[in-house]
């Protein structure tokens, strides 16, 4: 919902560059990039104190289970008996260099353990943004077309409801439906075990694991995959298709009262093809950028999409790192969000910047 | 008051308006029309229900929120609906209805307490941060950012983390999300003040305010504030209904409010995901449906607000209509 009122105001709050005319694309892009900075930095720095107010990493993961003065020494060892800024400004030297540290809880190394289970939140958020897209979209363009009409109304309403609905409610829904009413799909996971083991002993897997079902030509796996996709990819999708429909809603709604549409009508070309191809291709910018602000929307819902469907991403391994006040996956898994977040909206900005050069500032 | 700084800005119709007219739900209704009434309506009785059923808990709820038995002796784990228990009971042995009721005074004292501490926040940075500029408003600008750019549900999820450790009651537990709620909605707050300040600075009647010698505190407090807040009762609304959801999600991942301490729907939905497996739906589905018709209800409220604000979106009286509306017909904002 306010990512709605965002997308109409989005230079609000843009940063202080001054307001000249010219600039170039290239300035545009070199200061839009620094800007990436700031912002994965804040985050870093706002999730390592928060999570060191609440003491050291080791007493929260261990504590009651060791003996204190055992964890004394792992704690001296580990060096978190130091000054806090101390630790901070380690910390900030050792992710400069790549260093991320290893789990507490596990012991794996953050980077693997951000790769193993990043490729399967990515998977999750393909499959359900093409929902979203392929739902959103051609919703959008009959609600506009139909404005205060019947169709209209019962889609907008459709619209809120996507957005009412709490993601593990949709998902609690669809499994009941689906998976027990009528057994058409699996109630869980991202595979069956057989195909899991399947993907596992893979030479070099991308981690998607439709992607390397067909490049190992493995059909019946990729079956499998596919109907374990469905559930999940629908739950997510939804939230996302109802902000998709009303966002193609309203720019459509403004682009079709323009004089050139009108021209177009007045030539003869369809109404399909107006609303199709006329009135929305302008109306995209606003939808790309918008579409950026749903990466940040998606990756949160992913953790309860994940949690509903135990589905092994970076939203299930979240909640589980924080249950077991895990702070150096939780910090690693923040940093990882970050930067996707902060990357997006750099690239939807430059994408808004070459298609509208009214955009640059 | 400063019923004159106000109405030199608004058209002296709204002035002579009864005050019923002037509040926000009620002026919204009376400008609107066919569908969007519906919509309106449909939202607002939903809202009031919700309401209802937060204040009344107490006297609707049959049970306890963590009632388990009565004289009768304990409850059974899992029974289905209907009998003592019109919509069954849990695998905890606690009577769904009960808490389902009960968990609209949860979610009503979130929304209240969150958005409360959000608005005197965001509100009051966004002034400052508007009014003087400079260095502290590029920092703030900065952080606002980089915290609305980042996923709200994990913000809150980790300021939970640091807020409630072994927080087990009542308000305890409510305080510890409504702060989580509230770190995520302060940049919103902050976003639209900040940028009404900006405006309103530049208005003759700020820079009258500068000449008579008002002090920066008097400028802030009475002249801009006034102004900047004619969009708050819509983000507001817009605000109530992602508290609820963000309260559910907490919940639902383990991050929210104990269940004995009070009903929380989200808790509930967690607890009712290993049900469906054995075909038990009454322990998700109630819960569930109230989330959504409870959100819906604040959405449509605000979604209706919002567009009747908007003369673009605002829906038009057809040519023959008996009743012509005169604001419906105006161009400008008013």
């Amino acid at each position: 919902m306010a990512t709605l009122i965002e997308a109409e105001t989005p230079d609000v709050l843009g940063p202080a560059a001054p307001k000249r005319g010219g600039g170039g694309v290239g300035r545009y892009i070199l200061v839009r990039f620094l800007l990436i900075f700031p912002t994965i930095f804040i985050l870093v720095t706002l999730v390592f104190f928060l999570m060191r107010i609440t003491g050291d990493p080791i007493t929260a993961a261990l504590g009651g289970r060791l003996p204190q003065d055992q964890l004394d020494a792992r704690i001296h060892e580990a060096g978190y008996d130091r000054p806090i800024l101390v630790q901070y400004f380690e910390y900030l030297g050792q992710i400069a260099t790549g260093n991320f540290g290893t789990t507490l809880s596990d012991r794996r190394p953050v980077v693997e353990m951000l790769a193993t289970f990043g490729t399967a939140t990515l998977e999750l958020a393909i499959n359900s943004l093409v929902v979203a897209l392929l739902i959103g979209i051609p919703l959008g363009m009959i609600a506009a077309h139909r404005r205060d009409r019947t169709p209209d109304a019962l889609l907008r309403f459709f619209a809120i409801l996507c957005y009412a609905t709490p993601v593990f409610f949709a998902g609690l829904l669809l499994k009941l439906t689906f998976s027990v009413a009528l057994g058409w799909l699996p109630v869980s996971g991202r595979a069956s075990t057989n195909t899991e083991l399947a993907m596992s002993q893979l030479a070099a897997p991308s981690g998607i694991y439709w992607l390397d079902a067909l490049r190992s030509g493995n059909y019946q796996a990729l079956g499998d995959i596919a109907a374990h996709s469905v559930l999940p990819a629908v739950a997510l999708g939804l939230l996302t298709a109802g902000v998709f429909l009303r966002l193609v809603r309203t720019n459509l709604i403004g682009t079709l009262g323009k004089d050139y549409v009108e021209a177009g009508r007045s030539r003869g070309v369809s109404e399909f093809r107006l609303v199709t191809k006329h009135a929305y291709k302008p109306a995209l910018i606003p939808i790309i950028t918008v579409m950026g602000l749903q990466i940040a929307l998606m990756l949160g819902g992913a953790v309860l999409t994940e949690t509903t469907f135990e589905w092994k991403g970076l939203g299930f391994q979240l909640a589980q790192y924080l249950t077991a006040r895990d702070f150096v996956a939780v910090q690693g898994i923040v940093m990882l969000l970050a930067v996707i977040v902060a990357v997006t909206n750099f690239v939807v900005d430059i994408v808004a910047a070459i298609i509208d050069p009214r955009v640059r500032y | 008051m400063s019923d004159t700084t106000t109405a030199a800005l608004q058209p002296t119709a709204s002035r002579k308006a009864p005050l019923l007219d002037r509040l926000p739900v009620t002026s919204h209704i009376r400008q609107s029309v066919g569908l969007q009434r519906t919509m309106l309506l449909i939202g607002v009785s939903l809202t009031g229900l919700f309401l209802l059923a937060a204040v009344f808990a107490p006297l609707l709820a049959p049970y306890g929120y963590a009632q388990i038995s009565d004289a009768a002796g304990t409850f059974p784990a899992q029974a289905a609906p209907g009998g003592k228990h019109p919509w069954g009971t849990t695998v905890g042995g606690y009577d769904v209805l009960s808490r389902v009721l009960w968990g609209s005074q949860t979610a009503a004292t979130v929304i209240v307490v969150s958005v409360a501490m959000s608005i005197f926040v965001g509100v009051a940075l966004g002034l400052l941060s508007g009014y003087f500029g400079g260095w502290l408003d590029r920092i703030l600008v900065v952080i606002a950012d980089a915290i609305y750019a980042f996923p709200s549900l994990l913000l809150a999820i980790v300021m939970s983390i640091v807020i409630s450790q072994g927080q087990s009651s009542f308000w305890g537990g409510i305080l510890a999300c409504s702060i989580s709620i509230t770190v995520v909605f302060v940049p919103q707050y902050f976003r639209v003040i900040r940028a009404e300040t900006i405006r309103l600075k530049a208005e003759p009647f700020v820079e009258s305010a500068m000449v008579v010698g008002a002090s920066s505190w008097r400028i802030m407090g009475r002249h801009i504030f006034k102004n900047a807040t004619r969009t708050l009762p819509l983000i507001f609304t817009l605000n109530s209904s992602e508290a609820i959801l963000t309260l559910a999600g907490l919940g639902f991942l383990g991050f929210g409010i104990e269940p004995t301490s009070a009903a929380e729907w989200g808790f509930d939905l967690n607890k009712a995901l290993a049900d469906t497996t054995s075909g038990i739906w009454w322990t998700g589905v109630f819960p569930g449906v109230a989330i959504v018709l409870s959100v819906l209800g604040l959405t449509l409220v605000g979604e209706s607000m919002n567009d009747l604000n908007d003369p673009r979106l605002r829906g038009r009286r057809r040519a023959g209509s008996k009743r012509t509306g005169g604001k419906a017909e105006k161009a400008g904002k008013p």
